[in-house]
This record gives structure tokens, C-alpha cells and sequence, in this order.
């Protein structure tokens, strides 16, 4: 009888160091399933961010490199650049990625670098001790808005995929989750068609996964889904934000 | 072929290209934006890779990642811009990735100024960024010796596995000299295999390669410190470079100075040569390994009464020269950073008010 | 022997650019050459000056405190260089924009209308060639032949214009010589 359910060849052997009921390893999983089923690891190099991911680089089996906090994207132009033939992913965070990486990603996404940023939302600065983040929710808690996020004070949370998806610049842009199955499967196809667009040296294409921080939440892995599911999605909702299609006239669907 | 004329800037771009590097980021700043003003069209001339950045941050990690997957890459900037590369600087030496980083400095600190200074010795040579690391400096005194040491960077940064930084200042940037560019200086392919992320394909392995500076285990991170440190050992046996004038006679005092000031001094050493007043000059070419041999010899000889670090800053160098002279002779520091650069007739003057 | 020449002018009057042929006709004469620029945040309407120094041997110092030549532009350039030219060198200045003299009695003075000569031949952007014709005619301090080679390389890819600058160099050579 033949194996029907296997761990992916480019997730490596290891024990990660994620927290229990972390969504990090659904996350992991799913890229690399993505990256078995096109057959790319031989060409691609990941992009670790400063983060709780950012020893991501002990969990798969092909090359990384490790940046500095926010910098992925500019690294991953470089990389781009120079070997366009790479294919390259950043993995990222909301405080790396949106708060002392916003230019980068911007800048990044708008000059339509060819690589694929995935992006890790969990509403809060997860390995530096769960200080706010800029996707921290309104009168939401942290180590750094003890009395809840005050909005008055600090700004509304910022939606990446729709800040992303003003740029002018054809891109691919979707944001999907990992807190349960039924949001999982959405999120493979996600993260599929970013890299497909990629192969095809389409576009730059980004995939924003809303994600669960049951350590920082001060909550069970349980309550932590249920909190998500609640509080995030509704004012972040899934879905496709830009496609390269609509720039092309929107004909050839995938 | 035959000399040309170029500006400094235009020069160091054609250095790169000619030494093999055909990959480029920068982000505009004067007094070195000509160097990116050129690139644009010359890079894609030749094939190569040419992108304005969204700011010297980005450019600096633009450069780590190419450099990290094993690309012949550079960069230039002036000194504000240098000190937002910083970050990416320290990054890159931690990870041990070759890359060539170009400093056109002008007058800080701050904004400071746009005309030539040398007030960014201690940032190139002591660090910069944060951590134990160092950078092997080359300081070029003219165009042709900037071409020389822009293509020699390259082997250089290849050789260490660490960022070289060409420390000009805005005069070698914006004056136009006849130059050439030899032919031997062209680097040779360097093997990377062994620790670049070029894609495991590329280097025929099922090995991964990870390219990164994190080392959280202190005994790790400690080793990592020791390897860096004797790389950097490796270049003061090695790699240092220095140019002696006029020491051969009796001089009662010794100048040190670099760059664009040390041509100032020799012609302050010639004038005062006719005058028949000897004075002895040590020219360092590398920054960081500094010759701390030849200043010491130079410094020591018994007519020898004291020595002078002439520069464009505050008083930088001239610790470097205290430290290797271990207080056999007097040391004075001389020098101006508003961006005039001191004439001869100045030096001159204060050189004799010593004598 | 070391000679240098300040060109001074308004930016936009092509200052760095005639300085440059001077330069390049130098170079070509077999000699050590550096083209200093000073360079301020103006891009037009400005203060420009270069410095061109020539000599037969590598030359140390770029920065030169009294320069054997000036080439004046206009009025500020006059006033801030004049006192500065060694003694016995030339002095050539845009009689056209500049009504004085430079009040040296022991440098070659020459006044020539460069302005007005390259507005007379059809442009009056030709006038920094004017000038420099006008300066070599009389300093002697590069071959004009090789000069003359050199202003026409330089106008190669606007071929339209060759004619023109040819004039203007001569224009400014033959107001020299007649004076």
C-alpha cells in the first residue's frame, strides 16, 4: 500500500521551535508543498526574516539567506536581479514586513520585482515578547498597548493586501489564513498561483496569511482560532485583491 | 590605447565593469551621483545589472543579496548614504559575503556638507555598523589609483569573504584625470560553491547553503567572532599598502597623510625640498590594514623629531598614528573638514611653525 | 614646468565644458592633466569655476591657491580670481559683461567681447569657444591646431554645430591677436 499522507521532501527533519498551536509549521508545510509539487528546490532561495521565523532556514532543505529586520524584499531584489533564473521567496512577519519594512515591500511590489513575499499576520510582534504591531486590532492588548490598543493615539491597523493592491504596478495580491482547514486549502492555491506568476516571470506576487499567536494572545490554540476567526477576518477578509489577469485584461484566466 | 580623460566618479564605474562586476544598486547622493548617472547606461551596455533604489538601506541589502549568492556586486555613496548602508555593511561582514563599497565622503556630520572631507575615517576603518568587524579600506589619491583599487576590490573582497570599501573623497569623485585601464587587473572567477545560495542546481548538490549571521549559541557566535578576527589578521600580513616620499634623507619631521591631502603634502614636501628643508611623508593606501610597520620605521629614524597626521577631519588618523608610534615621538594632527581643502602654502606654514 | 588656468562664470555658460577641451587638447599634447570643478548644489544661474593644471611631470597638488591664468566670465569671477593670478600670466575677461579691469599691472590683461563675438556668428552659447580660442590664442598654453582638433571631437555626435564652434574658436583667436 502506498504512502497517502508523507511529510514534503524540502521540509527538513527537524523539530521546529515554534510554540504550541503556532500556524508557523502550516504555513511552512504548505510552501513547501507548493515548492515539491513545481519541482523548484534545486532553484530556490528563501529569504528568512528577524522574527519568530527567522531560523526558518533549519526547516527547509534548500538555500536561505537570513536578513536583516524588514529587509527581506530588498534582498530578494538583489537576488533577483542578479539571478533571475532563482526562484525566491521572503518569508515575513507584520513587524518585519509592516512596520520597519513597509518601504521596502512597497518599493518592492511596485517596481514589480519578480519574487513572491509570503506574509505572516498574526496582529502582534510574536519573538521579540508580543509587543503591538502596526495589524494589532483596535483595543487589542499587548505587552506595549496594555490598556488596549488606543487608536486615537496610534492609527488604525494597517491592511497590507489593500495598501499593496493601490499600487499601479500589475501584481498579484490575495490574503487567505491558516487557522483552519477550510481557509488552508484557499491558502495552498494562494501560494501556488504566486509562484506560478513567478515561474512565468509575471509579476511580483505576495500572499498575506492571517495566522494565530496563541502564546502572545494570552490565549489557548483553541480560543487563539476562535479570536482569529472573529476578530481578524472581519477586518481582514480573505480573498484575491490584485491579479495580474485584471492588468491583461482578465481573458486568460488561470 | 592611450590615457583618457575621466571624471573620478565615471572612472570607478568603468573600474567595476572592467574588473568583471556587472552588477550594480545605488541610490542618488552628490558628490558621487555621476558614478550611478553612468552606470545606467553603460551597465546594460555591457550586459550588466544597473537599479536605482529606494533608499541607501535597501540598497545596501540589494547588494547582500546578490553578493550572498555568490554575484560580483558593488555599490557607491557618500557619507550620509554610507552611514544608512551601515546596517547591511555589518550584516554582510557577519555573514562573510564578498561585496565592494565606495565612499565619495564630504563634510559631516549630519548633512554636513558636499564638498571633499575625510571625516569618515573612523566609520570605515573601526566599524560603522554595529559588531566586531572590520572592512579592508583603500584610500586612492588620484583617478587612475582609484581605477587601480576599484578593480582590485573585487579579488580582494573575494580573497577575505568580507566588504572592501574604496574611501575617496569628493575631490577624487569629481575631478576629471587622464586614466587607463589595465588589462591585468581583471579579476578571476572566484568559486563560490561552497557557501553561496546560487540555487542548489546551479552547483550540481543536494546540499543546502544558508547565508546568514545569526548565531545564538554564544560558544558559535564566539567562534564566528574568532574566524572574522583572523581574516582581519590575515589582511595586516598580507594586505597592506603604503607609499614612503621622501624618506630616504634626513628629515627632522614625518607627515602622514592619505587621499587627496597626501597630494597637497607632496607638493608642501617638494616646496619646502627646494627651500632645503627635509621632511619625510608616509602615504597609507589601506586604511584598515593601516601600515602600522612603515609609520613606526619612518617615525622612529633617529633625525626623525616628530610626526604630523595631516587630514581632512578632526583628527582621526591621527589616533591610528599614536597608536603605532607607542609615544617614541611626539604626535600632531593638522587638518580642516568644512570641505576647502588646505593648500600647500598652509601645510607648508605649519610644518615649518614645528621645525 | 606646472601652468594652470581658472575659468569663471555663471553656471550655464558652458564654464566646466571649454575647461574640459583645454584638458583633453593637453592630455593629447603628452602632458599630465587635472580638470578640478567646483561643484555646488546650483544647477543653473550659479557660481562655476574649474581649474585646469598642465604639466610635465605627475602633478601633486590639485589645489592651487594662485593659479598662472584666468579666464573671467563676468564680473563676481573677476573680482574674486584677479587678485589671486601669479604674476606674468594672462588675464582674459568678457569685455561684453564685465565693464572693468582687473586692475593688475603685472599680468598680460587682455578684454575681448566674447559675448557679443558668439552672438554676431549666430549663438550665443558658442561664447565659452570664443573665449577659449581667445585664451589659448594668447597663452600659448596648449597647440592651437591640436585645440582646434580637439573642439571638433567634442562636437562629433552634433555634427551641425562644428561649423560653428570652428568659428568661434577662430573668432576668438584673431580678437586677441588683434589686441
Amino acid at each position: 500500500m502506498g504512502k497517502i499522507f508523507k511529510k514534503p521532501d524540502c521540509l527538513a527533519d527537524q523539530v521546529t521551535h515554534y510554540c504550541p498551536g503556532c500556524t508557523h509549521g502550516v504555513a511552512h508545510r504548505l510552501i513547501a508543498e507548493v515548492i515539491d509539487e513545481l519541482g523548484i528546490a534545486g532553484k530556490t532561495v528563501g529569504i528568512a526574516p528577524v522574527g519568530c521565523a527567522v531560523m526558518a532556514y533549519n526547516y527547509f532543505t534548500f538555500d536561505f539567506q537570513e536578513a536583516a529586520h524588514g529587509r527581506a524584499p530588498a534582498m530578494a531584489t538583489g537576488i533577483k536581479r542578479v539571478r533571475p533564473d532563482l526562484v525566491v521567496f521572503t518569508y515575513q512577519g507584520d513587524g518585519d514586513l509592516a512596520s520597519i519594512g513597509m518601504g521596502e515591500i512597497i518599493h518592492a511590489a511596485n517596481r514589480g520585482e519578480k519574487f513572491t513575499t509570503i506574509f505572516i499576520n498574526n496582529a502582534v510582534y510574536g519573538m521579540t515578547g508580543g509587543q503591538m504591531a502596526p495589524t494589532t486590532m483596535p483595543g487589542q492588548r499587548t505587552t506595549t498597548s496594555p490598556f488596549g490598543r488606543d487608536v486615537e493615539d496610534v492609527g488604525m491597523p494597517i491592511k497590507v493586501a489593500e495598501l499593496l493592491s493601490a499600487l499601479q504596478t500589475p501584481a498579484y495580491i490575495a490574503r487567505q489564513s491558516v487557522i483552519k482547514p477550510k481557509y488552508i486549502v484557499k491558502a495552498k492555491k494562494a501560494i501556488k498561483t504566486a509562484f506560478m506568476y513567478q515561474l512565468e516571470r509575471r509579476c511580483f506576487s505576495f500572499v498575506e496569511l492571517v495566522s494565530t499567536c496563541p502564546t502572545n494572545w494570552g490565549l489557548t490554540p483553541v480560543e487563539a482560532v476562535i479570536w482569529a476567526e472573529e476578530k481578524l477576518l472581519s477586518y481582514y477578509p480573505t480573498g484575491e485583491y490584485k491579479s495580474p489577469l485584471q492588468a491583461e485584461g482578465g481573458d486568460n484566466a488561470t | 590605447m592611450g590615457k583618457i580623460l575621466m571624471k573620478g566618479n565615471e572612472a570607478i564605474g568603468e573600474a567595476a565593469i572592467r574588473a568583471g562586476c556587472l552588477n550594480y544598486f545605488a541610490y542618488p547622493i552628490t558628490p558621487q551621483s555621476e558614478v550611478s548617472e553612468y552606470l545606467s547606461h553603460r551597465m546594460p551596455e555591457a550586459g550588466g545589472v544597473f537599479l536605482q533604489g529606494e533608499s541607501e538601506v535597501a540598497v545596501g541589502y540589494m547588494v547582500f543579496g546578490a553578493a550572498a549568492c555568490g554575484e560580483r556586486v558593488f555599490t557607491t555613496s557618500s557619507s550620509p548614504g554610507i552611514s544608512l548602508m551601515s546596517e547591511a555593511i555589518s550584516y554582510i561582514a557577519g555573514a562573510q559575503c564578498p561585496a565592494v563599497f565606495v565612499n565619495i565622503m564630504r563634510g559631516g556630520p549630519g548633512l554636513g556638507g558636499i564638498l571633499p572631507s575625510q571625516a569618515d575615517y573612523f566609520q570605515a576603518t573601526k566599524g560603522g555598523g554595529h559588531g566586531d568587524y572590520r572592512l579592508l579600506v583603500m584610500a586612492p589619491a588620484s583617478v587612475q589609483e582609484a581605477v587601480e583599487m576599484v578593480m582590485t576590490a573585487f579579488p580582494l573582497a573575494e580573497k577575505y569573504r568580507n566588504p572592501v570599501m574604496i574611501l575617496g573623497d569628493g575631490l577624487i569623485g569629481q575631478m576629471m584625470e587622464p586614466v587607463e585601464f589595465p588589462e591585468h587587473l581583471k579579476a578571476e572567477p572566484s568559486n563560490k560553491d561552497d557557501w553561496a545560495t546560487n540555487g542548489m542546481d546551479t552547483r550540481k548538490s543536494t546540499k543546502k547553503n544558508i547565508v546568514k549571521s545569526l548565531f545564538l549559541d554564544p560558544v558559535v557566535l564566539n567562534q564566528n567572532n574568532l574566524t572574522l578576527k583572523e581574516k582581519y589578521n590575515r589582511m595586516k600580513r598580507e594586505d597592506v599598502m603604503w607609499e614612503s616620499y621622501n624618506t630616504d634623507d634626513e628629515y627632522k619631521l614625518l607627515i602622514v597623510s592619505y587621499g587627496t591631502m597626501s597630494r597637497v603634502c607632496k607638493t608642501a614636501v617638494d616646496n619646502m625640498k627646494e627651500e632645503g628643508i627635509e621632511v619625510g611623508m608616509i602615504r597609507p593606501k589601506t586604511l584598515f590594514p593601516f601600515p602600522e610597520k612603515a609609520v613606526f620605521e619612518a617615525a622612529s629614524k633617529n633625525s626623525c623629531k616628530m610626526v604630523l597626521s595631516i587630514e581632512m577631519s578632526m583628527g582621526q588618523m591621527v589616533e591610528d598614528v599614536e597608536r603605532c608610534i607607542h609615544g617614541k615621538r611626539p604626535v600632531e594632527w593638522y587638518g580642516s573638514c568644512g570641505g576647502d581643502v588646505p593648500t600647500p602654502e598652509e601645510i607648508m606654514d605649519v610644518v615649518k611653525s614645528y621645525l | 614646468m606646472q601652468r594652470e588656468v581658472m575659468f569663471a562664470g555663471f553656471g550655464g555658460q558652458g564654464i566646466l565644458f571649454s575647461a574640459k577641451i583645454l584638458a583633453e587638447a593637453a592630455l593629447q599634447e603628452g602632458h599630465e592633466v587635472v580638470w578640478i570643478p567646483s561643484y555646488g548644489p546650483e544647477m543653473r544661474g550659479g557660481t562655476a569655476y574649474c581649474m585646469v593644471v598642465v604639466s610635465d611631470r605627475p602633478i601633486a597638488s590639485p589645489i592651487v591657491s594662485n593659479p598662472l591664468h584666468l579666464v573671467a566670465m563676468n564680473r563676481p569671477s573677476l573680482d574674486k580670481f584677479a587678485p589671486v593670478v601669479k604674476p606674468g600670466g594672462v588675464i582674459m575677461i568678457n569685455s561684453s559683461l564685465i565693464q572693468i579691469d582687473s586692475g593688475r599691472k603685472d599680468v598680460d590683461e587682455i578684454k575681448v567681447p566674447v559675448t557679443d563675438i558668439a552672438n554676431e556668428i549666430g549663438s550665443i552659447k558658442a561664447a565659452n569657444i570664443v573665449a577659449l580660442g581667445a585664451f589659448v590664442a594668447r597663452s600659448r598654453m596648449v597647440d592651437f591646431e591640436i585645440l582646434k582638433k580637439c573642439v571638433k571631437d567634442e562636437f562629433l555626435s552634433k555634427e551641425k554645430l562644428i561649423a560653428l564652434n570652428m568659428q568661434a574658436l577662430e573668432s576668438g583667436r584673431l580678437a586677441a591677436l588683434n589686441q
